[in-house]
């Protein structure tokens, strides 16, 4: 019995470490918008789904991407999935990841979409997010957001125009056929996020 | 004038080739995983850290002397160091190797030029996420992957047992 509860304790400390799966229940968030004001997924309640996008400034894995995350929320934020981006970063550790900057990139590009700041970092731990860009498809549920799909945007940072699987683009549209996103879960170089040192 | 552009041209044809011959260039290997996944599985007398790296990688380019000194102090004890750099291919000569010989970095540099990290990124270890910096030790009994910035300290405290 002792063995059982440690085993549990220790299960669900690695759950706790290891952030959602594909199938577990969306964390919620409210955080601060670069409008001003505050968005939590529940304001999406009428969504089809969201794409969660871990990203940032200065990241050039982000960098190489934004273009793509513009044309993907102007895609299919029609269909019903917005793109929200979350900015996990400490802005102690990577300046250039500040709110001000975050306001000044999303002027610059013309983002469509949100770019909020997890500016307590405890979004992100709990999506287990651990790099710039990392993608997080949620479902609605109903009373829910269920993650679809985690991972990569695509299968070439480098050139658009050379992708051969646009994994995110895919697990949309799989969903929205009704389907379960093929993979559901791919890995791709991106930044780690950036906390101070304990 | 025409001694001059004489001396451009000697200069242009003669010294700047020989220049180039002698940089950093020709010590850098670029390699898809395919080539470079070998290795990640040498059975040898050596140790075998190898650090994923790109000169945009802040906390990266943080630890890179820690790796620099781990060569310095045990090369000759069958340490074996190689920093694969992820910079973009195309920033070989304009980032890559004048962050190299700014930094007068010893190790062995590779430039891993393979877009499909999806599949390559489990291969080296199932552990890691894709983040970097990134490391993998091993050696014919111990096999490790840390997905983290390393302290000199740190690195010592696993490597030392293994050599």
């Amino acid at each position: 019995m002792f063995m059982f509860t440690l085993l549990a304790l220790f299960s669900i400390g690695l759950l706790a470490e290891d952030g959602v799966g594909v199938g577990d229940r969306a964390p919620e968030f409210n955080l601060l918008n670069i409008d001003g004001n505050h968005v939590s997924l529940s304001d999406y309640d009428n969504a089809r789904g969201v794409v969660v996008i871990f990203s940032c400034n200065h990241c050039p894995y982000v960098v190489a991407y934004e273009d793509r995350m513009i044309e993907l929320h102007n895609e299919y934020a029609p269909q019903g999935f917005p793109v929200i981006a979350i900015n996990p970063n400490d802005s102690i550790v990577v300046p250039a990841d500040s709110y001000t900057k975050m306001i000044e990139r999303a002027e610059e590009k013309n983002f469509p979409f949100d770019y909020i700041l997890d500016a307590d970092q405890t979004i992100f731990p709990q999506y287990g997010a651990t790099r710039t860009p990392h993608v997080y498809l949620l479902e609605n549920k109903g009373d829910h957001f269920e993650v679809a799909y985690i991972g990569a945007i695509d299968d070439n940072y480098r050139d658009a125009e050379a992708v051969e699987e646009p994994y995110l683009a895919n697990a949309i549209e799989a969903i929205m056929a009704g389907e379960r996103p093929d993979p559901e879960f791919t890995r791709a170089i991106g930044c780690t996020i950036k906390v101070q040192d304990e | 004038m025409k001694k001059l552009f004489l001396v451009y041209i000697v200069t242009f044809f003669f010294i700047t080739p020989a220049l180039k011959a002698n940089s950093a260039n020709d010590e850098i290997a670029i390699m898809d995983f395919d080539t470079f996944s070998p290795m990640l599985e040498k059975e040898d007398e050596y140790t075998y850290v190898i650090n994923f790296w790109a000169t945009w990688c802040a906390p990266c380019v943080r630890e890179i002397p820690y790796f620099e000194k781990l060569h310095e102090n045990y090369k000759d004890k069958n340490l074996r160091v190689i920093l694969v750099s992820l910079d973009n291919p195309d920033h070989l000569d304009s980032r890559v190797i004048p962050f190299i010989e700014n930094h007068n970095l010893k190790s062995e540099i590779i430039l891993l030029d393979d877009v499909s990290a999806n599949r390559w990124i489990p291969l080296v270890s199932e552990e890691w996420s894709g983040a970097i910096p990134a490391t993998v030790i091993y050696n014919n009994s111990f096999r490790g992957f840390y997905e983290k910035e390393f302290k000199y300290d740190e690195l010592e405290e696993i490597v030392l047992p293994l050599l």
